[in-house]
């Protein structure tokens, strides 16, 4: 299902997310994207790759709303996202960035529990959807009263992803989660992203400038540069492609990508 | 040893001047916190107001004390009452402090904490209460001790308009060049805002976030 090679929408109800002919320019006409087109699909893993400034982090936001589109319109679920409630739409939409965000003056728990308890949940589901979603991240239950500051990197960053995941958004999406990481934990997260995918079947934005991460996760790859989408490849075809952006990408990360090559597309 | 002697001799009237003293920068501490944490909300919030709220409460900052007791007496209602009229100067003289820690202390919540809070569907409103005001609430308490301590030392120069206050010992031992008169209220004004220093900064130093 992950790994799915067609370029084609499929069939469920459409699209998951779609942008049309979307542009985002900034305040002092400085264009950051133009001309994107783009579609995500139910259940799959979309990497956005590129260097900084190509527009990847612009994209994302878009989807979420925490930018506007200047031209064009981004769909989620099918509807615009400048007419659908924003706030309605982000707590519909899990977000984890690379700098992670939690809340410092606040325990785990409450860090996981925010959404919930905003959306009027029972203390008592709360707490049990809390240490749910611990375990689901790989961390103990005793890591709960904790206070942000007093975990390492690898813990808040999955607590950053079970804070994303407490509402049960069918959307996730994420900027260079593990970019922050020491290279082992890093590995290991990745390694836990892929079987809580298979898992969840969530529908993923990713964004990163890691190729290896990009073969390794995603189902398929979009590939930025400069404000605007190259190509969209799955893995595979990523590795054999005559694109010179693709090529210099592989070119760069070296030998033995093959072998990362969609190893979690099963 | 005289100046005890003294404090002692007139401790009613010591009593009387230290509450009307605090009476003055309570009440016009309170007003200078619920005027400027709303305008330093605004002027972080909506980046256009911030210089025009600044540079105001900066201005008011650089009016002579007695200067502007004196600009306030001709107003009508104001002018009516002496305390009236130092509780508004005092009030303006501590908007500065306060506002700009308010705009600080918002200012510097981690930004990836504020993009995670909107990033999760949180509503202005709840990323104000829940996120941005506790964050900064150590650096707002540290605006709201600067405003008092000051505060504490301007409200003897009320006494010059009748107000009231430790100034009343200052302004009388000055006349009458007394200097036990000047000490007995220029000690126990000392002794309030060194210890309303020391409380708030406690408080400030507890409520820092981890």
């Amino acid at each position: 299902m992950l790994g799915e090679q067609n370029m084609e929408p499929t069939l469920a109800n459409g699209p998951v997310i779609e942008f049309r002919d979307v542009a985002y320019v900034l305040p002092s006409r400085q264009s950051l994207l133009s001309g994107l087109n783009l579609q995500v699909q139910r259940g799959e893993t979309l990497i956005l790759l590129g260097r900084s400034g190509s527009g990847k982090t612009t994209t994302l936001k878009l989807i979420n709303r925490l930018l506007t589109p200047s031209g064009g319109e981004v769909r989620v679920n099918g509807s615009s996202t400048t007419q659908s409630d924003v706030i309605r739409l982000r707590r519909s939409i899990g977000y984890v960035i690379q700098d992670v965000g939690l809340f410092p003056h606040y325990t785990v728990e409450r860090n996981i529990g925010l959404v919930p308890r905003i959306e009027g949940w029972t203390a008592e589901r709360i707490h049990l959807r809390v240490v749910e979603l611990l375990q689901t991240v790989g961390l103990d239950a005793t890591i709960a009263s904790r206070y942000p500051h007093q975990l390492s990197g690898g813990q808040r960053q999955r607590v950053g992803v079970a804070r994303a995941l407490a509402a049960d958004p069918a959307i996730l999406l994420m900027d260079e989660p593990f970019g922050a990481l020491d290279a082992l934990t890093r590995d290991q997260l990745q390694r836990e992203f892929l079987s809580l995918q298979q898992r969840l079947n969530k529908t993923v934005v990713f964004v990163t400038h890691d190729l290896r991460e990009a073969l390794r996760l995603g189902s398929r790859i979009a590939l930025m540069d400069a404000g605007r989408l190259i190509t969209v490849l799955s893995p595979q075809d990523f590795l054999r492609s005559k694109d010179p952006l693709a090529a210099a990408y592989v070119k760069a990360f070296g030998d033995g990508l093959e072998s990362v090559a969609n190893r979690g597309a099963s | 040893m005289n100046l005890l002697h003294f404090l002692w001799q007139n401790h009613d009237q010591v009593l009387e001047l230290t509450l009307e003293h605090l009476w003055l920068v309570g009440i016009s501490t309170l007003l200078a916190v619920l005027v400027g944490i709303p305008l330093g909300i605004v002027s972080a919030r909506w980046p256009a107001w911030n210089k025009p709220v600044l540079g105001t409460a900066n201005i008011i900052q650089t009016i002579p004390s007695l200067a502007l007791f004196g600009f306030l007496l001709p107003v009508p209602w104001l002018g009516d009452r002496a305390d009236r009229l130092a509780i508004l100067a005092l009030t303006l003289y501590a908007l500065l402090p306060v506002i700009r820690n308010t705009y600080t202390g918002i200012r510097g919540v981690d930004p990836a904490v504020v993009e995670a809070g909107r990033g999760m569907g949180l509503t202005d409103r709840q990323l104000l209460l829940q996120v941005e005001l506790p964050l900064a609430f150590s650096v707002i308490l540290s605006g709201v001790r600067v405003a008092v301590v000051v505060s504490v030392g301007l409200a003897t120069i009320a006494a010059a308009i009748g107000a009231g206050g430790l100034g009343e010992f200052i302004f009388r031992g000055l006349a009458m060049v007394n200097n036990q008169l000047i000490l007995a209220g220029a000690i126990p004004a000392a002794v309030l805002a060194l210890s309303a220093d020391f409380g708030l900064g406690w408080l400030e130093k507890r409520s820092r976030p981890r």
